[in-house]
């Protein structure tokens, strides 16, 4: 089970205000709460940019006021610096894109040192630290280091990437590993871990089970779905690497399923995410059984995306006569 | 960098794959040319980027390629279009550096040499044009494939620079590549120092070549803005991404 005392500790010493801001604007919003629960983290708001598609907040910190965000997920951290894999990582499709960047961070010592205090700089709400790696000892690396940092307030634990070879990906296609890697982190952590499953299994709410069985707070899902491209006139694949994550609107009712299944399947929150685009989707995937959504390669085309689905969360729980967002969290059933 | 609504206000054939297209709307931030833009086109999720190939407080010139389905609609929009653009994008070309190279290096590298490489050429014509402004008058180097890729010679005219015309095929201007001209150069002004911009293995050979300079490149982008990690690339100095840390990389410190 949850280690909710500790948790409880935790969300105490995260000095954390909920501000109401986004409610401020007009008399009208203000009765529309957009406030949710994850784990005793109150976030103003249920939208968190997602992992690898924000870097740790800058370039968006220059085009709008980024306290708006209900957390961030930075990008992913492994122990070492990792350049990632060779260039082209991108390729267009239709409603979405593949990436096959590979993990490029600078390593959990830079990103402790330098990108977090930066980062404090610009948001002073609890983040979220999205961690990677090839080893059970890797994941517990980065833990031990996060867990000391007082702005991170949840550990996502990526087991699904699939642009790197032996590791990521792999421990979250089997059960019996996830489990592994989740007890293996909560043994050196007293925050919120939250297990970021891939959409590349057959049975996604069974590895679910198996996190909460093992004692995750929280599951995070999804990660890309694996996919390819190829160059037609040039006969190779458009990516160096061949094979990339498929992310963007495309994917959105792939991963709608998945939220749905794994919320029937588990008691733990959810943070829903993959293709959201819209407040339309953030309301879909609450009702799909997510706790908080996020938002991944919409910022990548529209950096303000984050920002405008916050400003129109309040005018779409009006139209849709929901006063409190909690109440559409799984009601779907 | 800042999401601008920019309203087509001409475009026009260059040669049957290559388009210019005028852009009216607030560039007051465009800082150094060289810099590029990411444009939203409807129906394709990613943005396209494309240099900026002159520019005044409120309109840019862009001239592109019709290599692909985005690039080709880019040149059937209508006149009074709006798009949104993500801009401005990327360093740019240090005039500074260029200023201060020459007033470093011996007395024969007087002159700065441009030199781009096909569609590397419009953010060239950008940079000779501020140069001009400072009261440097660069020697342009333009090198195609054939006569029918030849775009922007009447532009630099225009300025005041005779472009030295090289072609593959030897259809227009001399026959072969931008390095022969560049080399004929080098044994006149040993040290010059050069700003290039086109394919990669046109880069690689000026590298070879020249002893400073500024070189800029390309790579297939998600953002444009810095945020994905899309687009890295080693250097002496670290990982640098394309997009915000370049395109304009100096000559030291690229690794190839
Ligand atoms: C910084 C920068 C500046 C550029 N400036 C110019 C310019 O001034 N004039 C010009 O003609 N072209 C320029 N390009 C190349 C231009 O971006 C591509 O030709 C264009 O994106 C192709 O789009 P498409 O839909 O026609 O081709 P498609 O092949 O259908 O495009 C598919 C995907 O691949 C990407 N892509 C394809 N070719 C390239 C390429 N060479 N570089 C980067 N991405 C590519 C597209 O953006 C799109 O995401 C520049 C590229 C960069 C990175
Ligand atoms: C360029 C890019 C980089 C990513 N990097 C990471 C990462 O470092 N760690 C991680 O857990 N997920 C990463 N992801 C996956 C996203 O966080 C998200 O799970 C996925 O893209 C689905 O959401 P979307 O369709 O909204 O993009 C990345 C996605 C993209 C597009
Ligand atoms: S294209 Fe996204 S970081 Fe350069």
């Amino acid at each position: 089970m949850v280690n909710l005392s500790a948790m409880e500790k935790e969300s105490q010493t995260m000095s954390f205000q909920p501000s109401y801001a986004n409610q401020n604007s007009s008399p009208d919003k203000r009765i529309f709460d957009t406030r949710v629960n994850l784990c005793g983290l109150t976030l103003d708001n249920p939208v968190i940019p997602a992992s690898g598609t924000f870097g740790y907040g800058q370039e968006f910190a220059k085009l709008y006021d980024i306290n708006i965000l209900g957390s961030i997920s930075f990008k992913g951290t492994t122990p070492n610096e990792r350049f990632g894999n060779p260039l082209p990582r991108i390729a267009e499709c239709p409603q979405g894109m593949l990436n096959s960047v590979g993990l490029q961070n600078p390593g959990v010592e830079v990103v402790t040192a330098r990108e977090l205090p930066e980062l404090a700089k610009i948001y002073s709400k609890p983040v979220i630290a999205n961690i990677s790696g090839f080893s059970i000892e890797d994941y517990v690396t980065c833990a031990k280091a996060m867990d000391k940092e007082n702005q991170v307030g949840i550990i996502e634990v990526n087991i699904s990437c699939p642009n790197v070879h032996n590791g990521g990906m792999a421990f979250g296609t089997s059960a019996r590993e996830a489990a592994e890697v989740t007890e293996a982190v909560m043994s050196v952590t007293s925050k919120p871990v939250f297990m970021k499953l891939s959409p590349n299994v057959t049975d996604v709410a069974g590895i679910a089970k198996a996190c909460e069985d093992a004692g995750a707070a929280g599951i995070s899902l999804i990660n890309t779905l694996l996919g390819m491209r190829i160059d037609i006139n040039r006969r190779k694949p458009v990516l160096a690497n061949k094979m990339g994550g498929f992310s963007g609107p495309a994917i959105f009712p792939v991963a709608l399923r998945m939220v749905y299944q794994v919320s029937q399947a588990v008691d733990i929150p959810i943070i829903g995410m993959g293709g959201v685009s819209s407040a339309d989707d953030v309301i879909e995937m609450m009702m799909a059984g997510a706790t908080a959504v996020q938002i991944g390669a919409a910022n990548l085309v529209n950096p303000y995306i984050c920002k405008e689905i916050i400003e129109e969360l309040p005018e779409k729980m009006k139209a849709l006569g929901i006063q409190n967002i909690n109440e559409i969290i799984g009601v779907i059933e | 960098m800042k999401e601008q609504i920019l309203t087509i206000s001409s475009i026009e054939k260059l040669q049957d794959d290559i388009f210019k297209t005028v852009l009216i709307g607030d560039c007051s931030e465009i800082s150094a040319p060289g810099q590029f833009i990411n444009i939203k086109l409807n129906g394709f999720f990613l943005r396209r980027p494309v240099s900026i190939a002159d520019y005044t407080e409120n309109s840019l010139t862009i001239i592109y390629k019709t290599v692909g389905k985005g690039t080709k609609y880019m040149s059937t929009l209508p006149v009074g279009k709006s798009l949104q653009v993500l801009m401005p994008l990327g360093n740019g070309f240090s005039l500074e550096k260029i200023e201060k190279a020459l007033s470093h290096s011996l007395s024969d590298a007087a002159a700065p040499v441009l030199i781009g490489g096909g569609i590397g050429l419009p953010p060239i014509f950008s940079l000779a044009k501020g140069l001009m402004k400072r009261g440097i008058t660069p020697v342009v180097i333009a090198g195609f494939n054939s006569k029918s890729d030849v775009i922007l010679e009447n532009e630099f005219k225009a300025i005041g620079i005779s472009p030295i015309i090289t072609t593959v095929d030897g259809t227009y201007g001399k026959k072969g590549l931008v390095t022969e001209p560049f080399s004929e150069l080098l044994l006149k002004l040993h040290r010059a120092y050069v700003c290039t911009c086109g394919p990669e293995p046109m880069l690689k050979a000026i590298h070879q070549l020249a002893a400073d300079g500024q070189f800029s490149f390309e790579a297939r982008m998600a953002c444009g803005f810095g945020a994905c990690m899309g687009c890295s690339c080693k250097t002496k100095y670290g990982n640098k991404r394309i997009c915000t840390d370049g395109p304009i990389l100096e000559k030291e410190e690229i690794i190839w």
